[in-house]
């Protein structure tokens, strides 16, 4: 069973992490990938508002992730970053260009498009190379001592691509349903077809990447289909089928809010499914948390911080988002 | 291509260059939160609609600096892995927490309240509004102390060990935190960033008092930001003093490159004004010199003995030149600065603060010194630390990640083409908002978004103000 230690508690805070930031910031980038399919003007001022408020709070996740990643497990950070060179690089510069866009867009008129499809584009290249980073994550990386000792384009396979397609499918999804939340009208409508549409890919990007997976190392076949493993491992798949009714069921009732948290399940699933393949390993099959943590006495000062902090950070985030709550409507605040 | 380049030599040109741009967003946005807080607590105080118009006018100009400060700040925390692995996996266990903790006390807390602080006044209301500005502006300040303790200690290291695997470890962490250089480094900065915005602050009112004397906002922010140059600019000069103090008794050499002191003075050393100095050859050429000078400043004694860059390995150099221009160059805005909030106190004194054309052509031409000269700054410090990433300890050439040079080259040219294009599209929509004059009913981010959740509309800020009384 899972030993309750240091490294343990700390591979689950910035798996937490990073999975806060996957959906939160999924969203968000969800929303960029799916601005091409809107057009119209009033539709894509829309979109944009509906994060504007606390997009910049979603993707600091992003920085705790990788700021953790480096104080908790410094030779993790030390290995993956290198040989995720080009993916990471790639998420910056994409980053960057959406970030901008959400208040470059308003300053100006005759260029407006123009940052439009520096959002949409940002959205769609980081969001790309973080599912590429995470297909080379779990294909193995090559080490050698404390360092990566692998090329610089050894990231690039079809399975890194595969999650790589799969990961965008899951934030349109993601996007969509937080725009039938949102949004009401014509702009919900299409974002209910595009759901259906999208929950179809992302169910077969699961399954491809599910059965993909398997093939890579012996271990991730070893975790999940040997006994007694597979008492804790089956539920995962049964679970994925379960919410995926629910799913298919609220967007035929065409409900508000469920879509978009049952999405959230399927993400958490389909995350957890992540966790089982990889754990203890921080980077698959030659570094263990153990060997990547830091010493105790950095990681016990940094979770004083994070017991403290993190449910206070997770207060006032729901606050943001509770003040900012409801349809975003063209005409409000405006009388 | 380039093959035959050093992977090392591109990935700190790599670093300088994200740092340099992303720094200045920073230097600015830290002022801009405090003087936001501060108009909105005056504007609470006193109900005066000047206060609230001029926080809604530099509110926008906040919303798009501090957008660019958080993608190129991004960037930075990525860059540590990336490009210096090996300066990560040593350093991770000491700096990482610190950063970790910014994180985690700062980017939070701006970008949590941030939201509501752009768009949230009419929802909100007046009072929890301005607890969002403050708990931004704090954020700001907050992340300085940790960033700058992280930096510090990478000059002045203290309170750690060495484990087996060559980590350093923390022994001490109040040590860590709290090392030699910290407490000047964060006084000098948060100085610098306050100036820096003051002497923004104080273009746009004057270049709006050249056109319009009469206009009340560019007079208010004209006076408010005078103040500042006149009070905090002197203040700056005498802690950049101590802060030179402290270098040369943690980091002899930083202050011998800056100084260009490459030979040691047994009676008294030289202040040498201007000179080029002579990497190669050992000495400042063309050196313009007064004599004893250097040993009273540093000494504070005309005849105290000071060791050059004779009494140290010539692989220990830092980059003599740099060090040497940079520093010249940031304390002469400093001056310069000093003689702006002089000569503004002299015009208020007088009673022409607004009249005086020569005076608002001054300030106006001051709008860059404070980037300037934090640029010049940090130059300074980063590059008179070389050939060191953790001082005396852990070599740069000895931090940087196993990359192949065309890998470090080729994200370079992306990052400079990147950042040249969306940088100064951003700078140009930055000047063009500061071109506007402030006018009543001025509005926040909001402005000309009607899909906007939480439009403040003049009436709305109207509703506010009387709220507010």
């Amino acid at each position: 069973m899972i030993p309750i230690d240091l490294p343990t508690i700390w591979a689950f805070i910035i798996a937490f992490a990073v999975f806060v930031y996957v959906v939160m910031d999924g969203f968000d980038l969800g929303l960029g990938i799916l601005f091409p399919l809107f057009p119209e003007k009033r539709d894509r001022d829309v979109i944009m508002n509906s994060v504007a408020p606390v997009w910049d709070g979603n993707e600091t996740w992003l920085v705790l992730g990788g700021g953790g990643l480096m104080a908790a497990f410094p030779l993790a950070y030390a290995v993956l970053m290198p040989a995720l060179y080009t993916p990471m690089i790639a998420m910056l510069l994409g980053l960057v260009f959406r970030g901008v866009a959400f208040e470059f867009r308003w300053r100006t008129t005759k260029e407006r498009n123009m940052w439009d499809i520096a959002f949409a584009g940002g959205s769609l290249l980081a969001t790309l190379a973080q599912g590429i980073a995470l297909g080379a994550i779990l294909q193995g990386i090559h080490v050698s001592g404390r360092h990566y000792a692998g090329g610089w384009w050894d990231w690039l396979t079809p399975f890194s691509i595969l999650t790589g397609v799969a990961l965008v499918i899951g934030y349109a999804l993601l996007g969509a349903t937080w725009l039938v939340m949102k949004t009401e009208g014509a702009l919900r409508d299409r974002a209910y077809h595009l759901s259906w549409v999208l929950l179809l890919a992302m169910l077969g990007a699961i399954g491809a990447v599910s059965i993909a997976t398997p093939f890579l190392s012996v271990q991730y076949t070893q975790r999940w289909f040997t006994w007694p493993n597979i008492v804790l491992t089956a539920p995962v798949p049964v679970a994925v089928a379960a919410v995926t009714a629910l799913l298919l069921r609220s967007l035929a009732n065409k409900y508000d809010y469920q879509p978009f948290f049952l999405t959230l399940a399927l993400f958490a699933l389909s995350y957890a499914g992540l966790g089982i393949s990889m754990y203890p390993y921080i980077v698959p099959q030659s570094i263990t948390i153990w060997q990547a943590a830091s010493p105790a006495n950095s990681q016990v000062f940094m979770l004083f911080g994070v017991a403290v902090l993190i449910p206070l950070i997770l207060g006032y985030t729901a606050w943001a988002y509770w003040v900012f709550r409801g349809k975003v409507r063209p005409e409000s605040g405006y009388h | 291509m380039f093959e035959g380049w050093d992977a090392v030599v591109l990935a700190r040109a790599q670093f300088a260059f994200t740092m340099s741009f992303h720094i200045i967003f920073p230097a600015f946005s830290i002022g801009l939160a405090s003087y936001l807080a501060v108009l909105e607590a005056l504007w609470l105080a006193t109900g005066r609609e000047v206060y609230i118009n001029l926080f809604n006018y530099w509110l926008k100009i906040f919303a798009v600096a501090f957008g660019m400060g958080v993608v190129s700040g991004i960037v930075m925390s990525y860059q540590f892995g990336t490009n210096w692995s090996a300066f990560s996996d040593k350093t991770g266990p000491v700096i990482g927490p610190l950063m970790a903790y910014e994180v985690l006390t700062a980017f939070f807390l701006e970008a949590g309240f941030l939201g509501v602080m752009l768009f949230g006044l009419q929802r909100v209301g007046p009072r929890l509004h301005f607890v969002a500005t403050l708990m931004v502006a704090i954020g700001t300040l907050v992340s300085a102390f940790w960033i700058l303790s992280a930096n510090s200690w990478m000059q002045t290291p203290t309170g750690h060990a060495v484990n087996a695997d060559g980590q350093f470890i923390a022994a001490d962490w109040l040590k860590v935190i709290f090392n030699p250089s910290f407490p000047y480094r964060l006084v000098h900065m948060v100085l610098a960033a306050y100036l820096t915005t003051a002497l923004v602050v104080g273009a746009v009112g004057a270049w709006h008092l050249l056109r319009d004397r009469h206009l009340a906002g560019a007079r208010v922010m004209f006076s408010m930001a005078m103040w500042m140059a006149t009070l905090v600019a002197p203040i700056q000069i005498i802690a950049g003093d101590q802060h030179g103090l402290n270098t040369l008794e943690h980091q002899p050499v930083k202050i011998m490159a800056m100084e260009g002191h490459f030979q040691s003075h047994k009676d008294g050393a030289p202040l040498i004004l201007f000179g080029l100095p002579n990497q190669a050859a050992g000495r400042v050429d063309y050196a313009i010199e007064v004599p004893k000078l250097g040993s009273l400043i540093l000494k504070h004694s005309p005849d105290a003995p000071m060791a050059g860059l004779d009494t140290v390995p010539r692989e220990n150099w830092p980059p003599v030149p740099i060090t040497f221009w940079s520093f010249r160059i940031m304390v002469g805005m400093g001056l310069l600065m000093l003689a702006l909030g002089l000569f503004s106190l002299l015009m208020r004194v007088q009673g022409k603060l607004y009249d005086s054309r020569l005076l608002h052509m001054f300030a106006v031409a001051m709008a860059p010194a404070g980037f300037i000269a934090v640029l010049a700054g940090w130059i300074t410090t980063e590059t008179g630390r070389q050939p060191f990433t953790v001082y005396g300890l852990l070599r740069t050439a000895e931090s940087a990640s196993p990359l192949a040079a065309p890998a470090v080259a080729s994200s370079l040219i992306a990052f400079i083409i990147v950042y040249f294009a969306v940088f100064t599209a951003g700078v140009i929509y930055l000047l063009r908002l500061m071109a506007a004059p402030p006018h009543p009913g001025e509005q926040g981010p909001s402005k000309d978004v009607p899909a906007r959740a939480a439009g403040i509309t003049p009436a709305a800020g109207a509703a506010a103000e009387g709220a507010a009384r």
